[in-house]
């Protein structure tokens, strides 16, 4: 039956979770990304310490900003109890080797306090183990929304290819803008930057397709209005900005410029999904109380 | 078995909000905090509206997703079908209230009172500071219910082992009781009349009944 409910029974934004939570899913994704571009990089003989470090700090100030958002903080170990079906409780175990390997990966690769046993090899192992890490840890962030079963826009599945897609372009943007500083970007790395701003965006649209099919209008608006911008600049002009580094076999700026976009546009787009598009499903009558003398139901139009 | 289940007759509701404040002074629960609630809903579009009191709180799901997304085993189904939270457990993430459909679950940070800085004397006696900061929501009032079962006492027959809500519904809208009994008040009210759960597309298995309608067969 097609209804419309108003008053105390219409979708409303959830308040639970707050811009703190969108910082963890953009630290953590972000960071997540960037381990794997850093271990990819490292290949391509970038030294993996600086794109390390940002990494883990982006992970680590996702996790800090969760534990602030807590109501009681000092029970935060209580979140590894439950790994048997809590998502959270699996991003938490993850959360351990992520930081302490890639801790141990920076230390060994490090080039200002030498160490004894300091060599590359076990850098790219430890590098790419972290990376791995990194992936599920982000897939269970993905996973966090989606058991959240009382806000449609985030248990829409299409959502976890967002995160996912969004982690991984946000690693190679955030790489491409450490180029600045480090060494010119490798080419491979702008051309997987325009395949994840291509992948990105197919699943932004998904998303939103998916939304309006299954969410409330509220939420479906909420993501219409944020859309302009996340594929103009997050999109369209990050996509010209990596060719354009291609063609000039590649190019620092553009490459950095797209880098910082990439970033910001996924920051963005999981900061409104989050905080703007996270309504409820509201409640549902689907039949109507029977009352007086008739004992005949009245059947609604709407 | 045992599954306690609460039933509501929306035929019967008239919306005063009772329960609500029944259950607010059996549990002391802060302003803005209603484990019972009666929402007051209009449905359709003008001129085809009509206006509908639908009491609503945790419905005690049987597949709780709240209990799946608990990272710390605060939230746990009783074998009875009570849907529970150990406070001393819960750090109070959120999740469970992201993940319930029913818009079930409160958090409070801080001791608020209803009047001003200075609790009342109600107040006074209901605080309880293990309530802040961590996930609460309806219990059905367990405590009153184990209490009552200790005694030999029927919960929805005896108000000794029955919800404060349901002890205080004027209108009789309320029931609770084991819906594996079919002796039990609900059971026959379920068998008698025409039902629905809410949002049970959900997959949930709600344990929170609507009556709407008698059942013609």
């Amino acid at each position: 039956m097609n209804m419309t409910l108003s008053g105390s029974g219409a979708p409303r934004l959830q308040r639970n979770w707050d811009s703190r939570a969108a910082c963890n899913f953009i630290g953590g994704g972000s960071g997540a990304g960037l381990l794997l571009a850093a271990a990819a990089a490292s290949l391509s003989g970038w030294p993996y310490f600086p794109a390390g470090i940002l990494a883990a700090a982006l992970i680590g100030l996702g996790l800090l900003m969760v534990w602030l958002e807590i109501g009681r903080p000092l029970r935060a170990l209580n979140v590894f109890f439950h790994p048997q079906t809590s998502w959270m409780s699996r991003e938490a175990f993850l959360a351990l080797p992520v930081l302490a390997l890639s801790g141990l990966a920076i230390l060994l690769d490090q080039p200002f306090v030498p160490l004894p046993f300091q060599t590359r090899g076990p850098v790219a192992v430890l590098a790419w183990a972290v990376a791995a890490a990194g992936l599920v840890f982000l897939y269970c962030q993905a996973r966090i929304l989606r058991a959240s079963r009382g806000v449609p826009a985030w248990s829409e599945p299409a959502l976890q290819w967002v995160i996912v897609t969004t982690g991984i372009a946000e690693g190679l943007g955030l790489l491409l803008l450490l180029s600045v500083a480090v060494a010119p970007p490798p080419a491979w790395a702008v051309a997987a930057a325009i395949v994840a701003v291509a992948a990105r965006a197919g699943a932004w649209e998904r998303y939103r397709y998916r939304v309006k099919l299954n969410a409330p209008a509220q939420a479906a608006a909420v993501l219409d209005r944020a859309s302009l911008s996340i594929h103009l600049f997050g999109h369209l002009l990050a996509a010209i900005l990596l060719i354009g580094s291609l063609a000039m076999r590649p190019s620092i700026v553009p490459a950095a410029v797209a880098g910082l976009l990439l970033f910001a546009s996924g920051a963005y787009s999981k900061f409104v999904v989050v905080t703007r598009a996270a309504f409820t499903h509201g409640f549902s009558v689907p039949f109507m109380p029977v009352r007086g003398r008739t004992g005949v139901a009245l059947p609604l139009r709407g | 078995m045992t599954r306690y289940v609460m039933v509501a007759d929306l035929r019967r509701c008239i919306g005063c909000q009772t329960c609500t404040a029944a259950c607010k002074q059996a549990n002391a629960t802060p302003p803005g905090v209603q484990w019972r609630r009666v929402l007051d809903i209009e449905v359709g579009e003008y001129p085809n509206v009509r206006r509908v009191f639908v009491p609503t709180g945790c419905q005690h799901c049987a597949d709780p997703p709240c209990e799946w997304v608990c990272p710390s085993t605060a939230t746990r189904r009783r074998a009875d079908g009570i849907v529970q939270i150990v406070y001393d457990l819960c750090i109070g993430c959120g999740a469970c209230a992201v993940a319930c459909p029913y818009e079930a679950r409160y958090k409070v940070e801080k001791r608020e009172f209803a009047f001003g800085n200075e609790p009342t004397a109600d107040e006074h006696i209901g605080a309880d500071d293990s309530l802040i900061g961590v996930a609460t929501k309806c219990t059905f009032c367990a405590d009153t219910v184990d209490a009552g079962v200790a005694r030999g006492l029927t919960p929805g027959e005896d108000p000794e082992a029955t919800p404060a809500c349901v002890n205080l519904c004027i209108s009789g809208a309320l029931a609770f009781g084991d819906i594996d009994d079919p002796q039990s008040r609900v059971s026959k009210l379920l068998r008698e009349n025409k039902h629905f759960r809410m949002h049970e597309a959900q997959g949930t298995n709600p344990g929170f009944y609507y009556l709407w309608d008698q059942d013609a067969s």
